[in-house]
């Protein structure tokens, strides 16, 4: 009975997995891809709708199996929110056919799934290394699935490499934290950490080897500065939809992971980012990532004639602007990155999704494929001006409150003696340098002539998915309480104590 | 019904409506947009019939909360300093819908662009919460971008391009100064009128200061960071440079008092004397570089950068005459740039396909309207008694000579100046010889000229009787500025 009610949104996805394979296996097999995309991805979604209802019913505030497992209101809203992503995921993969093996891709989708649901369930190292396995190797296979394409077995390769490098560094981190203190649970890795008297003995350098070393391993994942290498090679080669859910569900995730481990197990270890009272410690080793992946991010950027490199290096700046949040380090702070997470989440998902249909008919996703776009279809042009300017940052738009929050918690970290100030005004210069970019896709689209004139149109799901994304991200700008209270409440589970 | 927000909420309501309506359907879209400005105009005339002199202040408030969190309201109204400038974008918004009434190129976005930057620009004015006025500051920045670039002249990518980044980087000074004023007034608010009651420290006024002076200062065309302006307003297409010159200068203009110099006052008398002379700069180097344009409208554009000075150094004289001076500068010299642009873009330039002062010539033989609106605007811009600009540039001097004599003196050369220059063009525009290539020249069409006649009536109504606007602003100003600086 627990475990119905305590794994019930999983075993929906695993049971869609199967029946999704056996049903290619045993019924699809003659029909064109076209048609057996259409049905499974059908299928697919069905079950990501079944799941989502399932979160309803769920348990609130469960830790099971000795705390490994952990459920409560914030887990089971992000639960949500990947559902939501891979839905929109499922239908961005239905504009289009990439490969042959369309039950398996379908699959890895959920499998992808299933680890990200399984991850931000987790509060233990091992569980933690086997969802975020489950994660990386589905999202490995996706992104060579390409066929056809060969920059995307090279993705898929270098993808691979340093994704296993990373998770190596991660769990070679986690070995000392457990040879450290003889235990894998985060709560109980905290509580031994705090018992250690400061400044520390003998065990010193070793903790700082495992902090090192997890901050690196998460620092791939995250795709941050100077982590980020595979990500524009991974996010250009992948096909468009595996891009989209690599860089929303696969990110926030990764992030959720990144705070639970840092601020329950090893907040004795953050050091100081604040300015005149400068120490050492993944606080201020994140600050400086921030400040890295913002500029840099932004400024390569700027050079970028493909369209999804361009998005990689804006979410390696993104990644960046979320840090921010996670150095604040207090309660308002972590409310700000599940806010941005959340806003970048569907702005990313809808501004793929517009590559996704443009591609699709177009063959290309340059920046000049991209050309008259305002012309040939104005629906899909006008959709694209709100998630780009929503990632720019433009008020009213959500992506604009997103910084807004993020920033101001920094601020308030310290708010008299202005500690962050130097994070802030870097992240907002770097805000200003990213709108020309931005500003070039809205050029390509307008402003330059298109050398072949006819109007593009987009399915009619498509089009649905990108109006619900564009409507989340106009309307969580003009009117963002609800889920500003909603998170301010969550903000009460989590599982450490932090400065409000 | 307030009718202040009513002005905002009009235009969005306009652009809306237009979304909906059928692409080809252009005579429909001019209609609903025309419409939609003359609403505005009622209401802000409205506005300005129904404010209370005697009574003063802030009127027509509204405040709603908008995200408790933060501590963030829908908050607006109006005083003597941001009605006149409602009522000049009235007035602006409704004649650039007449005058672009020629537009072709799918007009349908073009209006949607249009009334999105109309509603900023309304926003701004009435927006007495530091955070709305910054949302509204945004919206009215980045409509620009595409209007110019994708209907523009001129270079017009560059322009468009350029003009988006100056003012954006402004708004990031701007960003980092409305953080450090929520956090430094522990009021956890972006009220504007609460965040005036907080008396900071000297220190943190003199630092913040100057973020939030350039971040505004950028827009109201600061020397040195002008350059944008003349290049977009030359990019800009006719209507689009009529209200980025007539009102959306003055946005940042408006933002330096607003903001900068009335939360800060300490702050801004440790750095208005520096604005002071940068704003001098801006009057003798506008005028001068106005002088040696071989490009009409690059007159006019420059002629804006010498006119903003005034409007600057008003501002910085830190007394109620010069203070006055400045708000009535901004709603005579936008209704003034308003005039001359709708006359090089729409009347001469639709017509004649040139802006080169030595190829035209003669105009006031085929277009005695849009010469009689040019004497009118270029009086007005020298100056001459009569006309509002003498008005309020008379009421600036007045008030920077108290203060600073010396630059009050050197603003001469630039009057001088632009004597020559509006002469200078009159001269090549519209007398001499008729060029063979001019003809034939269609007549003016009758909207063209309810627009020149409404900024004309104007220019000639403040011009006769100042009290029309002066009374309205002084008894906001004087108590303002007496309680900011003594």
């Amino acid at each position: 009975m627990i475990l119905l009610t305590t794994f019930t949104t999983e075993i929906v996805i695993l049971s869609g997995i199967f029946s999704l394979l056996v049903l290619d296996l045993f019924f699809l097999k003659k029909k064109e891809p076209s048609e057996r995309s259409k049905i499974i991805g059908t299928v697919a979604s069905l079950f990501v709708i079944a799941a989502t209802l399932s979160l309803l019913r769920s348990a609130h505030t469960v830790h099971a199996l000795g705390g490994m497992w952990v459920l409560d209101p914030l887990v089971i809203f992000f639960k949500g929110v990947i559902l939501a992503i891979t839905f929109v995921t499922l239908l961005l993969s239905m504009e289009e056919i990439f490969t042959p093996h369309v039950s398996e891709y379908y699959a890895m989708i959920l499998f992808a799934a299933l680890g990200m649901l399984f991850l931000i369930s987790s509060e233990e190292l091992v569980m933690i290394y086997v969802a975020l396995e489950l994660l990386s190797v589905s999202l490995y296979i996706l992104t060579a699935l390409h066929r056809g394409v060969e920059r995307s077995q090279e993705a898929a390769v270098k993808y691979f490499l340093f994704g296993a490098l990373s998770s190596s560094f991660l769990y070679f981190g986690a070995s000392y934290l457990y040879g450290l203190s003889g235990a894998t649970n985060l709560t109980l890795l905290g509580e031994y950490l705090r018992t250690l008297s400061m400044p520390l003995g003998p065990e010193q350098s070793l903790l700082w080897v495992a902090v090192a070393f997890i901050l690196v391993g998460l620092g791939f994942k995250l795709a941050v500065v100077p982590f980020h290498l595979w990500a524009p090679d991974a996010y250009e080669g992948a096909p468009t939809p595996v891009t989209a859910y690599i860089s929303t569900g696969s990110k926030l995730a990764s992030f959720f992971i990144l705070i639970k481990i840092l601020l329950i197990s090893l907040s004795p270890m953050g050091g100081t980012p604040l300015s005149g009272r400068f120490e050492g410690g993944w606080e201020s080793i994140l600050a400086v990532i921030a400040c890295l992946s913002m500029t840099l991010g932004n400024l390569v950027a700027m050079t970028q004639k493909n369209l999804k490199r361009l998005l990689a290096y804006s979410s390696i700046a993104h990644a960046g602007y979320i840090l921010v949040g996670v150095v604040a380090a207090t309660k308002m702070g972590i409310a700000s990155v599940f806010y941005y997470l959340t806003i970048y989440a569907f702005t990313n998902l809808g501004a793929f999704g517009v590559i996704t249909a443009i591609s699709a008919k177009v063959g290309g996703d340059n920046l000049s494929d991209f050309s008259g776009l305002g012309r040939r279809s104005p629906p899909l042009a006008s959709f694209m001006v709100i998630f780009i300017l929503s990632l720019a940052g433009i008020p009213p738009l959500a992506g604009f409150f997103g910084k807004f929050y993020v920033f101001l918690s920094a601020v308030g970290r310290d708010p008299k003696g202005y500690g962050l100030m130097w994070l802030v005004a870097v992240g907002v210069a770097n805000s200003a340098l990213s709108l020309y970019y931005y500003l070039k896709i809205l050029k390509q689209m307008y402003i330059i002539e298109p050398t072949d004139q006819t109007p593009l149109k987009a399915s009619r799901p498509l089009m649905a998915a990108l109006a619900v994304s564009a409507l989340v991200v106009i309307g969580l700008g003009l009117y963002p309480s609800p889920l500003l209270s909603l998170l301010n409440a969550f903000m009460n589970y989590l599982p450490f104590t932090i400065p409000s | 019904m307030n009718c202040v927000s009513a002005t905002f909420w009009t235009s969005l309501i306009g652009a809306l409506l237009i979304l909906f309506l059928e692409k080809e359907d252009h005579d429909t879209i001019k209609r609903t947009a025309a419409l939609a400005g003359f609403v505005c105009l009622l209401f802000s005339l409205t506005a300005y019939l129904g404010y209370d002199l005697r009574q003063g202040g802030m009127q027509f408030v509204l405040k709603r909360p908008w995200i408790p969190e933060f501590g963030i309201d829908f908050h607006v109204g109006v005083d003597g300093v941001s009605l006149p400038l409602v009522l000049l974008t009235g007035f602006i918004f409704f004649t650039a819908v007449l005058i672009s009434w020629n537009v072709k190129d799918r007009p349908k976005e073009f209006f949607i662009l249009f009334l999105t930057l109309v509603t900023g620009v309304f926003g701004v004015f009435v927006a007495l919460d530091l955070f709305l006025l910054f949302v509204f500051y945004e919206l009215a920045v980045l409509p620009m971008y595409l209007l110019i670039g994708v209907w523009g002249s001129t270079r017009k990518e560059y322009g468009a391009m350029k003009l988006t980044l100056y003012l954006l980087v402004g708004s990031a000074l701007i960003f980092i100064g409305m953080l450090a004023l929520y956090f430094e007034s522990g009021l956890r608010t972006f009220d504007l009128l609460q965040l005036s009651q907080v008396h900071y420290s000297p220190t943190f006024q003199k630092i913040v200061f100057p973020l939030l002076f350039i971040g505004f200062g950028v827009l109201g065309g600061l020397w040195p960071l002008h350059t944008w302006s003349p290049v977009g307003h030359v990019a800009a297409p006719t209507s689009v440079s009529m209200l980025h010159a007539g009102v959306l200068m003055k946005l940042g203009a408006y933002g330096c008092f607003r903001v900068a110099i009335c939360l800060l006052p300490q702050g801004a008398v440790f750095w208005l004397p520096w604005v002071a002379i940068l704003a001098t700069v801006n009057i003798v180097y506008g005028s001068m570089v106005a002088m040696v344009q071989r490009d009409f409208k690059f007159v006019i554009g420059y002629s804006s950068v010498s006119h903003m000075g005034f409007v600057l150094l008003g501002l910085a004289s830190m007394n109620p005459i010069g203070v006055s001076g400045a708000v009535l500068q901004m709603f005579s010299h936008g209704i003034m740039t308003g005039l001359f642009f709708a006359i090089v873009g729409r009347m001469v330039y639709d017509r004649t396909h040139t802006r080169d002062l030595d190829e035209l010539g003669g105009l006031s033989g085929p277009l005695p309207f849009a010469n009689f609106c040019f004497i009118v605007g270029g009086f007005a811009s020298m100056g001459l008694p009569g006309l509002s600009g003498f008005v309020a540039e008379l009421q600036i001097l007045i008030g920077t000579w108290r203060r600073y004599p010396l630059l009050a003196a050197l603003t001469g050369i630039g009057i001088v100046v632009t004597a020559a220059y509006i002469l200078r063009v009159m001269h090549k525009v519209f007398y001499g010889n008729l060029g063979e290539k001019l003809h034939p020249l269609e007549p003016i069409t009758p909207l063209e000229k309810v627009a020149g006649v409404i900024l004309v009536t104007n220019l000639i109504l403040i011009g006769l009787f100042p009290s029309v606007m002066v009374n309205l602003i002084y008894t906001t100003v004087e108590p303002l500025v007496r309680g900011l600086f003594g």
